[in-house]
């Protein structure tokens, strides 16, 4: 299939670390696309039409057809566009690999550092270690490789990346320091910033916070 | 010289789907039954060592090396045994949807099911409809097409047709009829049913029904 960015569109809301991993894997591939934010109060109908089943963002459209779950999306965007850089590595074992680390990421990370931030304060030493655990596990998969996916930025890089704009938000909110138990990763974190891909995409830290704590005094502890 | 094995257990629907794929292909392999799959103390050696972080089946252990999660297998199998019918759609949209159903489809059985035959009263009640609810988004899928995969049997239809053989208990102790609310599904059922690869793996739906029973006797479930 050759390419065509005549018409891609991303629904997307900035805090969304899905939708961060979808912004990566466009910038990677050089494909430009129209980006469109949605209001989480009052969702648009095009977002409800192109998600009907969950309502949510990511959804990339591409030619007026629907792509749904970032990380499908992100499999979807290395398909199509498949010109170098590949997210996915041509053997079928590492691709299993790398597929079992997306979902693996997709399980943990964002329910137990949801719990962190936002979760009962009684629970919240207990949601502490459960995060760090995940993070641990992730650092050990990572070992002395430069990414994830070795030695190119890759899939899972996409696929994890984006959480760190929430590392200020977890450690301030928490009360923890995330280099004092995953140094490795945290190195890690800073060298795919310096990959404009990720810089573009990922918001400042700071708005994220401040995201965070606006959400929390609307929603209340979780 | 190829060395395929399964580890699973009998009433896994997940170990079914990567059963009928490995028919489809006509790959050969080894299966090996787990004694119990709920306590870790009982699970086999070689499953805690291949899938030490879940410590679930099904596992695929292809020339010593371990693939884990019923959605990556069956794709690392399309990639490896290319020389059978396909079961991923070459289309990288169609692919994108049939992941993004079975996506759908887990997370759904994954909130329901088990409230379906360990449940009573409303919260069994307010499965059984949740459930019903996904069966007719499915039925809606499928249309007047004979396979999810459109002419061909194909990866949707691997992917859904194993729970299936849990019907009969979830409508025993829910007291409904799948055929009554989705009969289109059900045909689609009897028509699968008719290829080798999903008769000779789905277990006898009333063994099943007696293997609900005896785990809710085991762990004190009313």
């Amino acid at each position: 299939m050759g390419e065509d960015n005549s018409n891609v569109v991303l629904l997307d809301f900035w805090p969304s670390s899905y939708g961060m991993r979808v912004k990566i894997a466009l910038q990677e591939k050089g494909v430009s696309y129209e980006c469109r934010q949605e209001d989480f109060e009052a969702k648009s109908s095009l977002l409800l039409e192109m998600n009907p089943i969950h309502k949510m963002i990511p959804v990339l459209i591409h030619n007026g057809k629907p792509i749904c779950e970032s990380l499908n999306i992100v499999e979807y965007i290395d398909e199509v566009w498949n010109h170098k850089p590949s997210l996915l590595p041509s053997d079928p074992y590492k691709r299993s690999q790398a597929r079992f680390w997306g979902n693996y990421i997709d399980k943990n990370v964002y329910s137990r550092g949801k719990k962190v931030w936002n979760g009962k304060v009684e629970e919240k030493e207990e949601s502490k270690k459960q995060f760090i655990e995940c993070l641990k596990m992730l650092e050990e998969e990572l070992g002395e490789k430069p990414y994830f996916g070795g030695d190119e930025f890759g899939y899972v890089d996409v696929a994890l990346v984006p959480f760190t704009s929430w590392f200020y938000t977890y450690e301030t909110l928490g009360n923890l320091s995330i280099e004092a138990f995953v140094p490795k990763l945290v190195g890690w974190t800073k060298r795919c910033m310096e990959k404009q891909s990720v810089a573009k995409s990922l918001p400042h830290p700071h708005n994220i916070y401040d995201f965070a704590l606006k959400y929390r005094e609307a929603h209340g502890y979780e | 010289m190829e060395e395929v094995v399964l580890l699973g257990f009998w009433t896994s629907p997940y170990v079914m789907r990567v059963k009928i794929a490995l028919l489809e292909k006509g790959i050969e392999f080894q299966y090996k039954e787990e004694r119990d799959v709920f306590e870790d103390k009982n699970k086999s050696e070689l499953l805690l060592e291949s899938n030490p972080i879940y410590k679930k089946v099904p596992v695929l252990i292809h020339n010593g090396k371990p693939i884990c999660e019923s959605l990556i297998i069956l794709e690392y199998i399309d990639e490896v045994w290319k020389q059978e019918q396909q079961l991923f759609s070459a289309d990288p949209y169609y692919r994108a949807k049939a992941r993004f159903w079975i996506d759908f489809f887990d997370k759904k059985t994954t909130t329901c099911g088990k409230k379906l035959w360990a449940n009573k009263g409303e919260d069994q009640d307010a499965a059984k409809r949740e459930f019903v609810e996904c069966l007719k988004l499915l039925e809606n899928e499928l249309g007047e097409k004979p396979y999810f995969g459109g002419d061909h049997f194909a990866l949707l239809d691997i992917a859904l047709i194993p729970i299936t053989c849990r019907f009969y208990t979830y409508e025993k102790l829910c007291k409904f009829s799948v055929e009554e609310e989705c009969p289109k599904f059900m045909e689609w059922v009897r028509r699968c049913n008719m290829r080798e690869s999903v008769s000779k793996t789905l277990p006898d739906p009333f063994k099943v029904f007696d293997f609900v029973l005896e785990v809710k006797k085991r762990f004190q479930i009313q």
